[in-house]
């Protein structure tokens, strides 16, 4: 049923979706232009383009000392939450249990949640402990966060998962571990990884929890808002073109890894 | 007692969000009440950081913030719901790989994508650059204006509000919507009657997502508004950093919380979550 004014609708929504992309883009356009300018001062149209500031940047003791802290808090929050939260997938998707449908609401409230006021209640919280902030702090500081969102992603795959699978290896005699190993993280990995992806790029990207927990660790968040409070630094663009080509390298090269695994299983 | 094996897999975030959610938030709670400038739990509990928030010029802030964020939600309605119902209706196989370009820069840093705005609306920035190299116009600047900010929460809020469209959007059955026009109804009355009320659930939870973020929001006055508006969010910032006063900051927050907290509660309270993802 394709009538003229469906297709001049349909024509409208594409027109309005591609102008939503561009506004989604348009900064990062503009910081990658300024991070290829050779003057001190950003100005359009570029008169000097160059990379002198990319050189600069990575020559910077201090940048790569960012990049490894906040690489690092990215590499343990990833760890630690995709381990608990696959516990946690399982309890929100697989099983049938009494605390179910509560548990279900609890998960989502750190997730519908002020994040800076959350970064302040956890600063006085680790000050009442009487622990001294660092990036460990902060590795928790994001599990707050994380552990809820990566929980919902990977059950997400998990509503997919069919138990029968899981009986039927029991009823041929495999061990609770065997099971796990052989039969459940296998079919949920796609789940397991696009949950990791998660965990690291928000990590990676997040500000206002870093922001009161990481004491006197800093992160690129942070350096960067600092800087762009302060004034401009044409180190900004540069880092911050770097931040985002990760992200996109990171995310495109993810899911493309997830389409081959699907393909693969459809071989088999 | 012995737990199901689906209370057994829970214990995990449970506790791990008993000791980092819910413990500190007790703790704000707690610190709330505490007399003005103490760094203790000890002191004698009082009600004097409450007193002078009602009797202060905190209000300003709250309503700036509320207010802000209701036209963010606003704008970001108009704005996503054509983008999602072609993600759901006119893509088709090209959804997929328009899904992933809108989700990219949610994983960037969003004081980095805010930068950007500050590059493209700043003098001699890219737009007012190129207006004044190739037309020769002389315009002023909206960066660090109310609009400034508006549009930084827009563009840094985008996907929260998007992907639940999306997902409620997807639940609409094509069946229903093609017996609607069989039985003779406009696309207009499709829409109010069909469409919108079966999506409901997914716009519901993109309001509620967009505007808990927007109340919390703190970089984009900073960044784009150059302090001319100050939300609530930086007064608790202040409270706790320069001024050095916690509880103050502390009974903020719980107001902030209950704001968030009752309308989030309201929201899912008739919420069935395992239709919404799972589909089943």
């Amino acid at each position: 049923m394709e009538t003229r004014g469906q297709r001049f609708r349909h024509s409208l929504v594409t027109v309005w979706t591609l102008a939503v992309l561009v506004f989604l883009y348009l900064p990062t356009i503009c910081i990658t232009l300024a991070s290829l300018t050779a003057s001190r001062y950003f100005q359009f149209p570029i008169n000097k383009w160059g990379l002198d500031w990319w050189q600069k940047t990575f020559s910077s003791i201090e940048i790569r000392q960012l990049l490894s802290t906040s690489i690092t808090i990215a590499l343990c929050v990833t760890a630690i939450a995709v381990t608990i939260a696959f516990f946690g997938a399982l309890a929100f998707a697989r099983y049938e249990w009494k605390g179910r449908s509560i548990y279900q609401k609890l998960i989502l409230l750190p997730i519908f949640f002020p994040q800076s006021v959350l970064g302040l209640a956890l600063l006085l919280w680790f000050n009442t402990l009487g622990f001294s902030l660092s990036w460990q702090t902060a590795v928790f500081a994001h599990l707050v966060w994380i552990i809820p969102v990566v929980t919902l992603v990977i059950s997400i795959q998990v509503y997919s998962f069919d138990p029968a699978l899981e009986e039927a290896a029991f009823d041929l005699g495999a061990t609770r571990w065997q099971v796990l190993k052989e039969v459940t993280l296998p079919v949920l990995f796609p789940g397991l990884f696009s949950g990791a992806l998660f965990a690291f790029l928000l990590s990676w990207g997040n500000f206002p929890l870093s922001l009161f927990t990481t004491g006197a660790d800093t992160t690129v968040p942070e350096y960067l808002y600092a800087k762009m409070v302060a004034g401009y630094t044409p180190g900004v663009p540069v880092l911050g073109t770097v931040s985002t080509v990760g992200a996109a390298i990171l995310l495109i090269g993810g899911y493309g890894a997830i389409l081959a695994m699907r393909r693969a299983k459809a071989v088999e | 007692m012995r737990l199901s094996q689906g209370g057994k897999s829970a214990i995990p975030v449970v506790l791990f969000l008993i000791v980092g959610f819910a413990a500190p938030l007790l703790a704000v709670i707690w610190f709330s009440f505490m007399p003005p400038r103490s760094f203790s739990f000890g002191g004698a509990p009082t009600l004097e950081n409450y007193a002078t928030i009602f009797q202060g010029t905190n209000y300003i802030s709250f309503l700036w913030s509320l207010s802000l964020a209701v036209t963010a939600v606003a704008l970001l309605a108009l704005v996503c719901y054509p983008v999602a119902y072609g993600l759901v209706r006119v893509f088709g196989k090209w959804a997929m790989l328009l899904t992933l370009l809108f989700t990219i820069p949610l994983f960037v840093s969003e004081n980095i994508r805010l930068y950007g705005w500050v590059l493209f609306l700043i003098k001699n920035g890219v737009l007012l650059g190129t207006l004044k190299s190739m037309f020769g116009l002389q315009l002023e600047s909206i960066l660090f204006s109310l609009p400034a900010i508006i549009l930084g929460m827009v563009y840094v809020y985008l996907p929260f509000m998007l992907f639940p469209m999306t997902l409620g959007i997807s639940m609409v059955p094509n069946e229903t919507r093609d017996a609607a026009f069989d039985l003779g109804a406009s696309r207009w009355q499709v829409f109010k009657e069909v469409e919108l009320p079966l999506s409901m659930p997914g716009v519901v939870i993109g309001f509620l997502l967009t505007f808990v973020l927007a109340i919390g929001a703190i970089a984009e006055a900073k960044v784009l508004g150059g302090q001319r508006v100050i939300p609530i969010t930086h007064d608790i910032e202040i409270a706790f950093t320069y001024s050095q006063n916690w509880p103050l900051g502390a009974a903020l927050s719980v107001l902030l919380m209950l704001v968030v907290g009752v309308l989030v509660l309201l929201a899912l309270r008739r919420f069935d979550l395992d239709t919404f993802l799972g589909r089943r």
